[in-house]
This record gives C-alpha cells, structure tokens and sequence, in this order.
C-alpha cells in the first residue's frame, strides 16, 4: 500500500506552493509520485530518489580524485577551516531552512566571517533601493482576491515561477476577481517576447537596459505632461496606453525581476520603480514586490535582518556587523582576492556567480553543503551531501510575499544522511571547542 | 574569414534550465537546456549559420562555446538568451558598480561559427575554466 501526504509545500521557487500531493510508499522511504506541482518541482522531488546519489562526504585528495570521508571528519575539516582562517565566507542559505540559517549565523559569528545569501545574484540590489525609499508591499493572498491590473516587469514567471500565475496573479477567482483572468489586465514589460509576454493585454517590448527611462517616461505619463515620440524603444502613445491602464485600475501590483536587478542602473531602476508605485497610490490602490526565486531566500534575509541587522552582504569580522554592498558582498570579495576560505551552502556559486569569482574559490579551502553535484561541489576541497531540505526534512521557509511557511518532510533520507542544520551543529559545536568559546 | 555578429548578451531562469539543474547539473541534460544561445532569425541569417550549430560567443570577460538554437521567446533581433548557467557565467560582466550584483544582463558580444568545437557539460566547464585537476 502506498500513503498520500496532502498539502506539501513545494522547496524550489519563491512562491512556494502549499498544495502538493506526493505519494509516498509505506515504509515512507521512497517517494514515487508528485501531483499538482510544476515541472521544476516535480523534478525536485524525483530527482532525492536518483540511485546514484552522492551520500558520504567527498575530500578532494591532490590527483584530484576523491576520497570519501565520515561526517565527523567532515565536521572537523569544516571547523579546522573556519577556526584558522581570517576572513572566510559562509555563503548561500537560500536552499535551506530558517532554522539551519540561525545555526550558520551562530558560527558566523564565532568564526567572525563574512555572510551573504543568493540575494548577491537575485534581488540584492532591492533590497538595496528599500532602503532607499521604501517597499508598499502586500501579499499574494490580496493580490489573488482583489488585483486587477497585473503588471510583470523584467521577470517571466511562465518559466521562472511556472505555478505563480495559476495560484496568485493571473488566472484565480479571488473575492473581488470573480471572473479570474477576465477581470485582470495584464501588462508585461521584457525586451523579448517571453512565454508570459504571450498572455499580456499590453507588452512593451523595451530596450535591454533602458527600464529606469521607461520608469520614467510612465510617471510623467501619469500626469499628462509632454513626452518623445519614443522612449525606450516604445512609442509615446503606447506609453500612455499603459500608464491609463495602471490608473484605471481598482488594485494594481508591479512585479519585477531580474531583467531591472541586473541590468545596468541595477537599484536605481527600482527606485524608480518603487516611485512609480507611489505615484499610482495617488489614482488607485498599487503595490510591488520583488518575484524572489530561491524558496528560501526571502527567510534568508529575514532571519539576516533579525539577527544582524542587514539582510545580505554582512561582514563580522571586526566582531560586530558591517553591510556595504560593494565592500562586503561576496562577488567583490572574491574578485579582490580577500577571502581565505569559503563555506557554501544550499546554492550553487560556481554555475551562478561570474567565473573570476569562481576562480579563488577553487583555490582555497572550501566546503559545499550540496545534497547535488554541482559545478561548486566541483571546485570546492569538501563535498557533504545532506538531506533535501522540504523533501527529507522540514523547517520553516518564507514566501516570496514575507509570509513563513513551514515545509514538511514526506520521506526518511538515505540512511546515515544529516540534515543541513545536523550537520552545522556539529560543526558549531567542534567550532566552540577549538576556540574556547562556552 | 569568418563571419561574426555583435549582439547584446542577456542571461536568466529558463523553464527547462530549471528542470536540468534540479535533475543533476552533471548530467547531459543541463548542457542541452543552459550550454545555448538562443537567437533571433534575422541574426541567424547575418552569421549564415545553421540552426542548432556550435558557435563561439566571446565578451570582453571570456570567451565559450554554445550552441546557437532558435529563439522561441521573439522577435528580439540584437539579442543573444544564455540560460543562466556556467556557459553564461563564463563571459558576463562580473562589475558590481558597488552594489554586489554583477552585470548579467547588456553584455556586448561577438558570435562566430565554431562548428567543430565541443560545448562541454556544465561542471566540466567551470572545473576547466578554475584550473581544477580532475582525475
């Protein structure tokens, strides 16, 4: 007989779906269906039951094989590197839960290293312009039952958030959105004609990197004020079009992604994004939120925040924390060569950072926490495989929209695996001991 | 002489990309959904390339080779797609303009034909690239 777990949370994107079914076998050791998820998620899932999956730790011995290891040596080579080096690094986080994270921030801070989660590659440079100016932010729930103007800027959830568009923003018949994609309008800003673009009411197909002009050329649109013939590669009256849209509505929500994060202009495109926010609050009711795409990124920072004040990009090593992006963040470490050992954890640095970044870190003494091969898991001196965390163990995980969910587990991990917060107590406690800490 | 094209470089999440990573990055299947170049028609036609052939895409950062394949998210002539990945990883601009972030998206490149060069998997790119001694 097999066992159906109702209402699982799905560990990959930002939305962080809650609906899941996963049918498990009776023994709860293997998992052997998924419904309702997207094809990311189901692939998630399947993919914990692979039969070559890694399951000891690996250390990588000079002819470059590797030797496998217990956890304990692994411990004691994860606390060894952080005891003696000046400035480590622990980055990642956003694969893991809040709970794990409160336990990397604790040796964090008796190691006195740098911290910083995916956000240095997703939406860093929001959180940046929050501080700026501010976030008018609501949640998903009030979007679903009463948004009626959806505008997607630089992000394509079709493929990146595939379910976020059936659950929240488009198609569902909320409270006040009775008839779901009948009462929504949909404005997409891309400059390619995305799967999401497809669907829209109105597509401005702007020009790469010129989104803070288009930003702009919308507030003035607003007011009715003159405007060029083109703007960013859109013609004014299009412009218009759009900005009558946005106003007419009864609850709008912008939004945005990594096509105004990483494009150049970086946190003032979303200081002016935000702006345009507030000016629509003088028409109708508007909100804006960033489409976070780690499950747990959102909870990263939260619990960043919580505990050090800052949410990404937090330096201990004078004993207290300092935050300057651009000093402090990961990638300009790297690339200055300030760093001497490096501590990854639920992400992948070396497929998703730049390659000059990645370079130091295969030259320095480093550890993955990876349940996955990954090209960090290639470059890295320690490889230690963990449990999925949200398949093989639970904890608490925040939305994309700031709400915690907790995740559960649904099946036992191979046996002997730790999970990530395990494995960090472990090494927080070896940690303590070799520096005399109580 | 061969024949090269500059376009505009932007990388991000693809559906398939996201199903690769998450079904094993050293798997084949993450070559075929990030280790690509997706490009317009038109651009297609200047380069007098086939479709699904192996080309060099070089920035000022790096230098790779991808296989270029026909945009399904166009027109947007001018603009090369590389899936988020090692392949784009290896030519994006690494500047951070002091906010941590670095430049993914507007890198200028030039594209040229490179039929008989190899697209290797994703964690032997970076292992490459790292100078990482593998036996």
């Amino acid at each position: 007989m097999t066992k159906t777990i109702t209402d699982v949370i799905c560990p990959f994107c930002g939305t962080l779906c809650d609906d899941l079914e996963v049918v498990v076998s009776d023994d709860g050791k293997h998992l052997l269906e998924v419904y309702n998820s997207c094809v990311i998620g189901t692939e998630k899932f399947l993919h914990s039951q692979a039969k070559d999956r890694i399951t000891r730790p690996r250390l990588r011995q000079d002819d470059g094989s590797w030797k496998e290891i217990s956890y304990d040596e692994a411990v004691e080579y994860s606390a060894q590197m952080l005891a003696k080096a000046k400035k480590p690094m622990m980055f990642g986080w956003s694969s893991t839960n809040c709970e794990a994270q409160s336990v990397g921030n604790e040796i964090a801070e008796i190691s006195k290293a740098c911290c910083d989660n995916t956000a240095a590659t997703c939406h860093g440079t929001s959180l940046i312009a929050v501080q700026d100016i501010g976030l008018p932010s609501c949640t998903l729930g009030e979007i679903k039952n009463r948004a009626d103007r959806i505008i997607f800027w630089g992000c394509n959830p079709a493929h990146a958030h595939p379910r976020h568009m059936s659950r929240y923003s488009i198609f569902p018949r909320g409270f006040f959105t009775g008839k779901g994609q009948m009462s929504r309008k949909l404005i997409v800003v891309d400059p390619r004609v995305t799967d999401t673009a497809k669907m829209a009411d109105v597509h401005l197909q702007v020009e790469q990197g010129k989104d803070y002009e288009l930003l702009d050329a919308l507030r003035v649109a607003f007011k009715g004020e003159w405007l060029p013939d083109v703007v960013a590669g859109i013609p004014s009256e299009k412009i218009r079009e759009a900005a009558d849209l946005m106003k007419s509505g009864r609850f709008g929500i912008i939004f945005f992604g990594m096509g105004v994060t990483q494009s150049l202009g970086k946190n003032h495109n979303i200081d002016e994004a935000i702006a345009v926010t507030k000016d629509l609050n003088e028409y109708t009711k508007f909100s804006i939120m960033p489409m976070r795409g780690h499950y747990n990124v959102t909870g990263s920072g939260e619990v960043f925040a919580w505990q050090f004040g800052f949410p990404y990009s937090v330096d201990l090593t004078r004993g207290f924390a300092r935050y300057n992006p651009g000093d402090t963040s990961t990638i300009d470490l790297l690339i200055r060569g300030e760093l001497d050992a490096m501590f990854t954890i639920g992400s992948d640095p070396g497929a998703h950072f730049p390659i000059s970044a990645v370079k130091p870190i295969a030259n320095m003494p480093s550890v993955c926490v990876d349940p996955h091969l990954t090209p960090t898991s290639g470059v890295s001196k320690l490889h230690v495989p963990v449990a999925f965390n949200g398949v093989e163990c639970g904890g608490n995980c925040y939305r994309m929209d700031n709400v915690p969910i907790d995740c559960r587990k649904v099946v036992e991990p191979p046996e002997g695996m730790l999970t990530d917060e395990q494995f960090l107590i472990k090494v927080r406690d070896r940690l303590k001991q070799l520096k005399g800490v109580a | 002489m061969t024949n090269t094209i500059n376009l505009n470089l932007i990388s991000g999440r693809s559906i398939q990309q996201g199903v690769a990573i998450e079904g094993g990055k050293e798997k084949p299947l993450y070559r075929t959904a990030a280790g690509i170049i997706e490009m317009d028609v038109s651009d297609f036609k200047k380069l007098g390339a086939w479709k699904s052939s192996n080309v060099r895409v070089t920035s000022k950062h790096g230098s790779v080779i991808v296989k270029a394949v026909e945009t399904t998210q166009g027109p947007h002539p001018g603009i090369g797609f590389i899936p988020m990945g090692p392949w784009a990883n290896a030519i994006i601009d690494p500047n951070t303009y002091s906010t941590g972030m670095p430049t993914f998206k507007g890198v200028p490149v030039t594209v040229e034909i490179a039929m008989n060069e190899p697209v290797l998997l994703g964690i032997e790119l970076v292992q490459k690239l790292c100078g990482v001694k593998v036996s």
